[in-house]
C-alpha cells in the first residue's frame, strides 16, 4: 500500500501534529511555565502556515470523500494567515489573564480543533463528510463562547450559540435526506440533481443550515448577541474565519453541486442578498456596544458577498475569494483594535472612544485604515474587492441590484464615520488614557495594516486567483 | 424492510417529529426541553437516513454510516451544550430561557 497519497492531506496532518502537541503540553508542563505554552502555540502555527504555504498536487483520496485541489489549498493558506493574526492579537491577553486561570492551552487546542474541522469542511467530496467537518468546526467554537465561565454574559452567548447551531445542522441534514431521497448517493460527484419538488425543498432547508454559519439574513439573529457575549478574539474568529470558510464552501456547492438549480438559486441570492445588506446596515446605525456593531457590519458584509454568487463563472468565483481575502485583514484590524482597548481598560462602547486621537493616535489611525477598508473607501484594499463584486453582478445585468449595493454602502460608511468621527473630532474629558500596546498585538496589527494597504493594490494577486479559480470547474 | 409497512407511512411518522422537535424549539421555556427538542430533530434525521437507505437504495450502506455518525455527533453536542447550561445555572441560578435575556437586540 501506498501511503504517499496521504501526504494530500498535509494542512490536516501538521495541524492534528499541533494540537496532540499542544495536549502533551497541557498535560505534563508546570503550572509555573504554562505561560509559555502560550508562545509554543503561536510559534508552532507560525511553522504550520509557512508549511502549508508550499505548493501541494491535486487530488482525491477515500474513495472522493476527500478532495483537495489549488484553489483549496490557496484557500486554507489564507485562513491560516488570519488564524495566525487573531492569536497574535489574543497571545497577550492570553498570557497576562487567561494563562493564570489554567486555561490558556485549551484556547489553542479549540481554535485547532475547529479550524480542522474548517479544512475538512473545504475539502469535503461528499456529504458525511461535510456534516462531520460543519460540526467540527462548530462545537469547538461553542465551548470558546463560553469560555470565560465567570461571566454570565459569556455562558449565555454560548448557550445561544449552540442551540441555534444544533437547529441549524439538524434542519440543514434534513434537507440532506431529501436529496439522498432523490439522488440515491451522498457523493457530490455521483449526485445527480434534478429540479424535482423535492430536491428543491432538500436544497432549501440544507441551504438554511450553510446560511446560518454564514450569518446572512434571515438566520443572523444569534450573531450581535454571541459577538457580545463571547470573548473579543472568539467573536472575531467567528465572523471572520468561520464565516470567510462557510461563503467559500456555500460557494463552491453552488456552482459545482447545485448547478442545475441555477434558475432557483440566483432568486434567492437575490432576495437574501437585498435582505441581508439592508438589516445589518440599518441595525448597525443603532449599535453603541462596538462588538454588536461589528456584528451586523460582518452581516452586511455577508450581504454584499452574494453579490458575486450571481455571476456563476470563473469571474464570480475569483472575486469572491478575493473579497474575503481582504476582509479577513479589515475584519481583524478593527477586531484587534477593540480587542486593545478593551484589555488595557475593559471599554467597549463607542462612546469611549471620544477623542482617542489624542491620547492613542496609533491605535486610532489602524482602526481608521480598517474601517476605511470596511467601508470601500478608494485608497484602501476594500475599495477594490467590493469594485469587483460590483462588477461580477454587473456582468449578469443585475443593474437594480448593484445599485442598490452601491446604496448600501453608503449606508454603512455613514455608521462607519461614526466611529471616526469618535475617535477624531469628538473631544471627551475622560477619554481612554495613553498605553502601550504589547508586542504581540502590535505585531498582529502591523500585519494587518500591511494587508489591507498592499493587498488591493498588488494586482497579480488577483490574477493569480483568477487563474487557480478555473479548478472549481473541474471538481 | 418492514413487512406490510410502506415507506410514505415512516416518512410520515419522522416528518411529523422533526416538526415537532422544531415546535418544541420554539415554544419550550426551558433550556433543557429546547435541548430535547433539538435531539427530537436529530433522531428524526437520523431514522430518515435509515429508512431511505433501506427501502430506495438497498445496495448500499451510505445512510446507514450517516446516521451512526449523527447519533454519535449528537451526543458530543448534547455534552456540551449541558455542560454550558450548568455553568449557566452557576452564574444565573436558573435553566429557563428568562435566564439569557441580558443582551437584547
Amino acid at each position: 500500500m501506498d501511503f504517499s497519497s496521504l501526504l494530500l492531506m498535509r494542512h490536516e496532518f501538521v495541524l492534528t501534529a499541533i494540537l496532540l502537541l499542544m495536549i502533551v503540553g497541557e498535560i505534563f508542563v508546570s503550572e509555573k511555565n504554562k505561560k509559555n505554552l502560550v508562545f509554543l502555540g503561536i510559534i508552532l502555527f507560525a511553522i504550520h502556515t509557512a508549511i502549508g504555504l508550499l505548493p501541494l498536487a491535486d487530488g482525491t483520496l477515500f474513495g472522493g470523500m476527500f478532495k483537495t485541489t489549488i484553489l483549496t489549498h490557496f484557500f486554507k493558506s489564507v485562513l491560516n494567515i488570519g488564524v495566525l493574526i487573531l492569536l497574535l492579537q489574543s497571545g497577550d491577553w492570553l498570557r497576562d489573564k487567561v494563562a493564570g486561570q489554567q486555561k490558556a492551552s485549551e484556547f489553542f487546542i479549540l481554535i485547532f480543533s475547529s479550524l480542522l474541522g474548517l479544512y475538512f469542511m473545504i475539502s469535503a467530496g461528499d456529504f458525511l463528510m461535510f456534516y462531520i467537518g460543519l460540526e467540527l468546526s462548530t462545537l469547538p467554537i461553542t465551548a470558546l463562547a463560553a469560555y470565560e465561565s465567570l461571566k454570565q454574559k459569556s455562558s449565555e452567548s454560548g448557550v445561544k450559540l449552540i442551540l441555534s447551531a444544533a437547529l441549524a445542522s439538524g434542519t440543514s441534514l434534513f434537507g440532506i435526506t431529501m436529496m439522498y431521497a432523490t439522488s440515491g448517493s451522498l457523493f457530490f460527484d455521483a449526485m445527480t440533481i434534478t429540479a424535482s419538488n423535492l430536491t428543491i425543498l432538500g436544497f432549501l432547508m440544507f441551504f438554511a443550515g450553510l446560511a446560518f454559519k454564514i450569518s446572512l439574513a434571515p438566520f443572523h439573529f444569534w450573531t450581535a448577541d454571541v459577538y457580545e457575549g463571547a470573548p473579543i478574539s472568539v467573536a472575531s474568529y467567528l465572523s471572520v474565519i468561520s464565516k470567510g470558510a462557510a461563503a467559500f464552501v456555500l460557494m463552491i456547492l453552488l456552482f459545482t453541486l447545485f448547478r442545475p438549480l441555477e434558475s432557483i438559486w440566483i432568486n434567492l441570492m437575490y432576495g437574501i442578498a437585498l435582505l441581508t445588506m439592508f438589516i445589518g446596515n440599518l441595525f448597525a446605525i443603532r449599535q453603541q456596544n462596538l462588538k454588536r456593531f461589528l456584528a451586523f457590519s460582518s452581516i452586511a458584509q455577508a450581504g454584499f458577498i452574494l453579490l458575486g454568487l450571481l455571476s456563476v463563472d470563473k469571474l464570480g468565483a475569483t472575486t469572491i475569494i478575493y473579497f474575503i481575502m481582504i476582509y479577513v485583514f479589515s475584519n481583524l484590524g478593527a477586531f484587534g483594535v477593540v480587542q486593545a482597548i478593551s484589555n488595557a481598560t475593559g471599554k467597549e462602547n463607542i462612546d469611549d472612544y471620544d477623542g482617542l486621537y489624542r491620547t492613542n493616535p496609533k491605535l486610532s489611525l489602524v482602526m481608521l485604515l480598517a474601517l476605511f477598508s470596511l467601508a470601500g473607501i478608494p485608497p484602501v484594499a476594500g475599495f477594490f474587492g467590493k469594485f469587483f463584486l460590483f462588477m461580477a453582478a454587473a456582468s449578469q445585468g443585475y443593474y437594480l441590484l448593484v445599485f442598490i449595493g452601491v446604496v448600501n454602502v453608503t449606508i454603512a460608511l455613514y455608521y462607519y464615520l461614526l466611529v471616526v468621527r469618535a475617535m477624531f473630532l469628538r473631544k471627551s474629558e475622560n477619554s481612554i488614557p495613553h498605553f502601550n500596546s504589547k508586542p504581540m498585538m502590535r505585531l498582529g496589527l502591523i500585519i494587518t495594516v500591511l494587508g489591507i494597504l498592499s493587498l488591493g493594490l498588488y494586482s497579480p494577486l488577483y490574477e493569480y486567483i483568477f487563474e487557480i479559480s478555473n479548478s472549481i470547474f473541474k471538481l | 424492510m418492514i413487512p406490510g409497512v410502506s415507506i410514505y407511512e415512516i416518512l410520515t411518522v419522522t416528518t411529523l417529529l422533526f416538526f415537532i422537535g422544531i415546535y418544541g424549539f420554539v415554544t419550550r421555556k426551558n433550556l433543557i426541553s429546547i435541548l430535547l427538542s433539538v435531539e427530537l430533530m436529530l433522531n428524526a434525521v437520523a431514522v430518515n437516513f435509515v429508512v431511505i437507505n433501506k427501502y430506495l437504495y438497498p445496495d448500499m450502506l451510505q445512510g446507514v454510516y450517516f446516521s451512526v455518525f449523527i447519533i454519535a455527533v449528537a451526543a458530543a453536542e448534547t455534552a456540551l451544550a449541558i455542560s454550558i447550561i450548568i455553568n449557566l445555572y452557576r452564574l444565573a441560578t436558573s435553566v429557563e430561557v428568562k435566564a439569557t435575556e441580558t443582551m437584547k437586540y
